[in-house]
């Protein structure tokens, strides 16, 4: 928080002030009833605290009916996913699994901390009545593979090189895998759906907007005019839009832009909006970082003899990228609960088949339960990234000199 | 000399012919795939029998918005009814960022509070409210909060408003013959309260002698209302209470659950983000300022008032405006539960009259038009706030 102290600590080891000692009541008279006003603070929120959790907990455990959750998990988790191919699922969730125990294995920290994360979800899957036999051993490999990726790790020559490669090609793996494309039987996209979904699509937007986000910042920070007012505008046009008028758009414009008897299905069209989207956003991320690297940098590679193109690729940009790498996670965090609106333009993504199981008469007034349970999990996804990124400024040092 | 510099550099290496080469050859691009897609377009809409063109705004709606400002009937125009939903956007917007900012100055002070417990709460509130998102939360407000609350016979009763499931039936006032005279002299006493406040504060600044500044401002306010009064004999607006009718409310305001939802949610999900930047500009204010104030004999909440405050303003404005944009582009998310706003009401327009192309342009533009307004006042407000520089 405050750099000042930091700096200080790194030069001499300060003394620590004596511990206070004072006890229970001393720490209740400091942090809650220090003036007359914060005792009435303090009594008013717990009486509030009292009231909410009691609500909260008599819902949870008593009204709440969550056989709603536990009979529609597989539409939850995977949608309408034709039912005989969902070893693909499960292989694709088994290579992210081998990658995160390889990631954990190698880089500790954060790394070892999300691995946990991931095998403590998959445990709490496991051990839960309603998941079916075949979901429970195949939950137990997965729980196998962590564990084998952490031990594994060290005796791997160049592992990191491995393991970063890796994580790049599951990406292509895993959408052609849950296809087919022919290899094995295709499964359409029409029938992808739940959080599968809702995860693909803010990583495709993620990752395919990246490349085209670094290529209109640098367009809009060139010195060719018209490039650069090209890049502006469309940024600034994009930015200025909700996204919602962006998913209308994909929906109803792309098919008139492409020649008669070319289409596009919905999924897709979707990935195309976000992607656009979140490149405008990604170019704002991208500029910043290159604006926070001293112009001295371009002057001195430049004076070495690099070119242009050069001093971009090698110089300016890997600063600049690891500068705005909590910004990119941010981007990614808002990325992953905007495509909650993909449930308005008529996909089944986890709040689409969340709308899909409520309007079943079988589950009739189960709103809360439903959107209780998505949020959760839309929750416990977003916050461990925002975790995992602050873990990661701290460790990567940005913002401090 | 000169005849040495001709012959250097061919043109393909000339340092100021590359920059047009390439700016030509990407026009060119952009050119030949923008005239592909339109001239796809064209052919495409020529096939389903749309001929672009706003001259479909002229035509008679035939559907019905529930909430409006302004007179509405199924049988005015399309153009009648986007205006309708532009009002909409601007009201559910404005009102959210008005609560957003009270809501979140108070979370982020409630974050820095000594209190532990206050500052635990906030700090919940904000991770909550602020990992999910907002449109899970929108259908949380609406389809299990409101629209779960009882019918209207049994509504719940909190003071002299109710709630049932067709919205807050609210108090609600209506102008009579005196209003004017009221409204007339609450502005005047406002500017008399300003001008005292001003001229007062200014001499006791320089003379160093008490002048009440405060006592004479509030003085002259209540004074003005006291002389309304009595020019008028009655209050300033009738209130009406709602009353429970044979169907539905009567007398009062009802406010609709789809525009509840959409504000408390828009409210709860922009104000963490406000809390948040709140804080970090508080926290920004280098310590050593409040030790300064304190040196002086400041009191706590004079040092926050006039020390650490308008140094944290400048560090606030530029981030908060842009989360009043998110919020203004957020509200589209109105959509999803169908409060009549400019998305929903666009939405129904194209799907109507098939004119896609027309309405997603017209949306584009209102929501530029409105995030330049937001930033030109918040811009304005910015460079008054800024401290001036040598």
């Amino acid at each position: 928080m405050n750099t000042n102290l930091n700096t200080d600590q790194s030069l001499e080891k300060t003394i620590e002030p004596p511990k206070s000692s004072l006890g229970v009541f001393g720490w209740l008279k400091k942090n809650l009833f220090s003036n007359w006003y914060n005792s009435i603070l303090t009594i008013i929120s717990v009486i509030a605290l009292f009231y909410i959790v009691k609500g909260v907990f008599s819902f949870v455990f008593i009204s709440a009916q969550w056989s709603v959750i536990s009979e529609n998990y597989r539409l939850f988790m995977v949608g309408q996913y034709t039912k005989a191919e969902i070893w693909r699922v499960w292989s694709c969730l088994g290579v992210v699994s081998l990658l995160f125990g390889l990631s954990a294995g190698i880089w500790k920290g954060t790394a070892r901390h999300m691995s946990v994360l991931l095998s403590v979800i998959l445990l709490i899957h496991m051990l839960v009545p309603f998941t079916s036999g075949t979901a429970k051993m195949w939950l137990g490999i997965n729980i196998g593979i962590v564990v084998f990726g952490y031990f594994l790790a060290p005796f791997i020559p160049k592992n990191k090189i491995i393991t970063i490669a890796g994580w790049f090609l599951s990406f292509p793996f895993t959408i052609f895998l849950l296809n087919g494309f022919g290899v094995f039987s295709t499964v359409k996209t029409n029938v992808w759906g739940g959080l599968l979904l809702t995860l693909l699509i803010s990583v495709v937007a993620i990752v395919v907007s990246f490349p085209i986000g670094i290529l209109l910042a640098l367009g809009r920070t060139s010195n060719l005019p018209i490039v650069k007012y090209f890049c502006i505008a469309y940024i600034e046009i994009i930015r200025g839009v909700p996204l919602i008028t962006v998913f209308f758009m994909a929906q109803l414009m792309i098919p008139l832009f492409l020649p008669e008897g070319l289409e596009i299905n919905n999924v897709l069209r979707v990935m195309i909006g976000a992607t656009l989207f979140t490149a405008a956003y990604m170019a704002e991320n991208v500029r910043g970082g290159l604006q926070s690297i001293p112009s001295g940098q371009f002057e001195a590679a430049k004076a070495i003899g690099l070119n242009g193109p050069q001093a971009m690729t090698f110089i300016i940009m890997p600063q600049a990228l690891r500068a705005i790498i909590p910004a990119i996670v941010g981007q990614s965090i808002s990325m992953f609960k905007d495509t909650s609106l993909v449930a308005i333009v008529g996909l089944i993504d986890l709040l689409g088949i969340a709308q899909t199981v409520i309007s079943n008469p079988d589950f009739l007034g189960r709103q809360m339960e439903v959107y209780m349970y998505i949020a959760l999990l839309y929750w416990v996804i977003a916050y461990s990234m925002s975790y995992a990124s602050r873990r990661m400024e701290k460790s990567l040092g940005v913002g401090e000199r | 000399m000169a005849k040495q510099n001709k012959v250097s550099t061919p043109f393909w290496r000339d340092n100021r012919i590359i920059p047009i080469m390439l700016q030509i050859i990407f026009v060119l691009i952009v050119l030949i795939v923008g005239g592909y897609l339109i001239n796809n377009a064209i052919a495409g809409l020529e096939r389903i029998g749309i001929e672009l063109g706003l001259g479909f705004l002229g035509s008679t709606a035939s559907f019905n918005i529930s909430e409006s400002l302004i007179d509405y009937q199924p049988t005015d125009t399309y153009g009648r009814a986007v205006m309708v939903g532009v009002l909409n956007t601007i009201k559910v917007s404005v009102i959210g960022i008005i609560l957003a900012t009270i809501i979140g100055i108070f979370v982020g002070i409630a974050r820095l509070s000594n209190n532990w417990l206050v500052q635990k709460i906030a700090g919940l509130y904000i991770e909550i409210f602020r990992n999910t998102p907002l449109l899970v939360q929108i259908f949380i407000w609406y389809f299990a909060v409101f629209l779960k609350f009882p019918q209207v016979k049994e509504a719940f009763e909190i003071g002299p408003m109710y709630l049932s499931n067709r919205g807050a039936a609210i108090p609600w006032f209506e102008l009579h013959s005196g209003s004017l005279i009221w409204s007339l002299l609450f502005i005047i006493g406002i500017i008399a309260a300003i001008i005292f406040w001003k001229t007062r504060l200014n001499t006791q600044v320089k003379t160093g002698e008490r002048k009440y500044p405060f006592v004479w401002a509030i003085g002259s306010f209540i004074t003005a209302l006291i002389l309304a009064f009595v020019f008028t004999q009655q209050g300033p607006v009738d209130m009406t209470y709602p009353v429970l009718g044979n169907f539905n409310f009567e007398g009062g305001h009802t406010v609709t659950p789809e525009f509840l939802a959409i504000l408390i949610g828009l409210t709860a999900y922009t104000a963490t983000y406000i809390a948040e930047i709140v804080r970090a500009g508080i926290l920004s204010v280098s310590k050593g300022q409040k030790e300064a104030a304190k040196a002086l004999g400041l009191k706590n909440s004079t040092t926050m008032r006039l020390v650490v405050f308008p140094q944290a303003i400048r560090i606030i404005i530029p981030p908060v405006t842009s989360q009043y944009l998110n919020l203004t582009k957020n509200s589209s998310l109105a959509v999803a539960v169908g409060y009549a706003d400019l998305v929903s009401v666009g939405n129904t327009t194209l799907n109507q009259t098939g004119h896609a192309v027309e309405m997603i342009l017209i949306m584009i533009l209102v929501y530029l038009t409105l995030s330049l307004l937001t930033s030109l006042f918040m811009n304005i407000f910015n460079k008054k706030s800024q401290i001036v520089e040598r």
